[in-house]
């Protein structure tokens, strides 16, 4: 047996006979005949490319989107890029065959894009490759020479565009490729199919690979070339119970999230950025009950402008097409590298100068996010809710804030919704004055990570207090009961947007008490939903 | 000869499907069309490779110059192209 790893890009396991993917790579015919009947070739072979290219273009759209589709019509017009041409025109007149011109030409062209700085344009590099090995496998007659007679694991070293929506889909169990990333065509593949996958393997493509064993680990990253008795039984096991446990979730996908008493909870997906908005749709969550900001504003250098700000959450809303979103507005302090906000170093940053506590004395930076949520409310649902509140006080102030945004936007002309505005519950203050808070605000959500922790004065980062700490603290979950029923007793709606909210022994508790809310990672929402829906209460 | 300036607003810049599109329109009209980016070497519009080579991004200026039959109708083309798309 050989074990060896990669970087996950989707979980699961897959067991199977290993396909080498190899390229039709047999040797070129290096000098032409005649250069005027080689040129010939090679315009035909050109016009052979951009049929099936526009072919393949339109089948992609169909199938993985508009964004996927366009990478390939960006192919047809580097079919009839002047300098390329040239390039093949110079070689051929210079004695080469058409094929080894349209190869050459290509690798001069792909060259030049790798050596860019903008890591996007690098990448490109691979499309221009693409394009002139479709043309070489034309002028050579052949096809990519892949085929998988059985279901398998593709083992590869990375796959092109055109070589990715080509793959017999419905015989591939998995993916192990020595290059890519988590952005790459392969692994937005395996995360539209649902396979387990690694890229950046340790493997080597050796052609001895094909028609062994292989298992795919995608929770623990591992692969296992001809693996032992001993551990084929275990992973084939893991593999059962993993596949029953998925199908037996299936069996919730847009199943209304009822208990068998007749309670209703909404199942939110917590996300960080806009690209999560996908994952949260695959995972069946009704709507975003969390989306962080701090991704607009960290790794980089300055404030993002309104007009970036908008941008994101926009994406988020569109993407969303109807459903609802909660934005927390920023989030940060001193606990968080962010250079240029100047923060000072502080003894103690969770008690510190962050969240809301920045917002309300940085107008400069409160001001365009404001404008911004406001903004992006115009296309779709959008509620607001703010961090670290300790006093009714901050409410009013948030309040009136907020009332002058609405007039600057109105008196602009500028389009937008109807905001929800609601409190995060994170602190004990807040908690215990929620009665008076709920007057303010059309909902809560609980931040339970920081609820627990500035509740029972344990820093969840300091391994040395798990002993004393306890998640179901009597403490935290009297001050979560205490919330939502002065939340009810005014009128407004409750939720838990922290880590609790996806304790599945907590599940029946919250619905006794009434929440009408869990927002938990995307992942979860079918196992919560199938425990609501168990549920006696 | 005529020229214009546009200084690009999308978040992702000048990446391939833009470059695409603006390769397309350029391609609409028989004048010489150049596409250059703050200042530096112009490049020829109607070639892909060399429009993406730029890796134009966002807040950099692009300078259009246009050069021979129909240079006013694709200046005009090309400002409500980039306006819409950049």
């Amino acid at each position: 047996m050989y074990e060896g790893t990669g970087r996950p890009v989707y979980s699961g396991i897959a067991i199977g006979r290993a396909y080498l993917y190899r390229r039709n790579s047999g040797q070129l015919p290096a000098a032409g005949g005649d250069a005027a009947a080689e040129q010939l070739a090679f315009d035909q072979a050109r016009e052979t490319a951009r049929l099936q290219l526009t072919e393949l273009c339109e089948k992609t759209r169909r199938e993985l989107g508009e964004e996927q589709a366009m990478i390939l019509d960006v192919q047809i017009l580097m079919l009839d890029d002047l300098d390329y041409l040239d390039g093949v025109r110079g070689r051929i007149a210079a004695g080469a065959s058409a094929a080894q011109a349209a190869r050459d030409t290509g690798e001069e062209f792909s060259a030049l894009f790798a050596a860019l700085e903008d890591p996007y344009m690098q990448a490109r590099a691979v499309d221009i490759r693409d394009m002139a090995e479709r043309l070489v496998t034309i002028l050579c007659g052949g096809d990519s020479g892949f085929s998988m007679p059985e279901p398998g694991i593709l083992v590869a070293e990375d796959l092109t565009p055109s070589e990715t929506v080509q793959l017999p889909r419905d015989k591939i169990l998995a993916f192990i490729t020595r290059q890519g990333s988590a952005n790459s065509h392969i692994a937005i593949l395996a995360r539209i199919m649902n396979i387990p996958s690694l890229v950046q393997a340790d493997i080597a493509l050796d052609p001895a690979l094909e028609g062994r064993t292989l298992i795919v680990d995608g929770f623990a990253g591992r692969y296992y070339l001809d693996p032992d008795e001993a551990t084929l039984a275990a992973l084939t096991a893991k593999r059962d119970e993993e596949l029953a446990r998925r199908r037996q979730l299936e069996a919730y996908r847009g199943v209304p999230t009822v208990s068998r008493g007749g309670r209703r909870i909404q199942l939110m997906a917590n996300i960080g950025r806009p690209e999560d908005v996908q994952a949260a749709l695959d995972g069946d969550a009704e709507g975003v009950g969390l989306l962080r900001s701090e991704f607009m504003y960290l790794g980089r250098d300055n404030f993002p402008t309104e007009e970036e700000l908008f941008d994101g959450y926009r994406q988020v809303v569109e993407q969303l097409a109807g459903r609802p979103l909660v934005i927390r507005t920023l989030d940060i302090g001193a606990d968080k590298q962010v250079d240029y906000f100047g923060l000072e170093k502080e003894e103690n940053p969770a008690l510190g100068y962050r969240g809301i506590r920045i917002c309300l004395t940085r107008e400069d930076i409160f001001r365009p996010q404001m404008r911004a949520i406001y903004r992006a409310s115009a296309f779709g649902p959008v509620s607001v809710m703010f961090p670290m509140i300790i006093s009714v006080e901050e409410v009013r102030r948030i309040k009136a804030f907020c009332e002058t945004i609405r007039a600057e936007l109105t008196a602009e002309g500028v389009p937008f919704g109807p905001v929800e505005l609601g409190v995060m519950i994170e602190t004990p203050a807040a908690a215990l004055i929620s009665a008076d808070l709920a007057k303010e605000v059309q909902f809560f959500s609980v931040g339970t990570n920081d609820l627990t922790q500035y509740t029972l004065a344990i820093d969840r980062q300091n391994a040395k207090l798990d002993e004393f700490y306890d998640p179901h603290h009597p403490a935290v979950l009297a001050l979560l009961k205490m919330v939502v029923e002065n939340a009810h007793a005014q009128g407004i709606w409750a939720g838990i947007c922290g880590e609790l909210g996806a304790d599945l022994t907590l599940t029946e508790t919250f619905l006794r008490m009434g929440y009408d809310e869990l927002s938990v990672s995307p992942g979860r929402v079918l196992e919560i939903r199938k425990t609501v829906c168990e549920s006696e209460v | 000869m005529k020229e214009i300036r546009y200084v690009i607003t999308d978040a992702l810049g000048l990446h391939a499907r833009p470059a695409g599109l603006l390769v397309k329109e350029a391609s609409r009209f028989p004048c010489a069309v150049t596409v250059g980016v703050n200042g530096g070497a112009a490049v020829d519009a109607k070639r892909i490779l060399g429009v993406m080579k730029l890796a134009a991004k966002q807040g950099m200026e692009l300078t259009l110059t246009f050069d021979g039959p129909q240079e006013e109708e694709a200046a005009d083309a090309m400002a409500a192209f980039l306006k819409a798309n950049l």
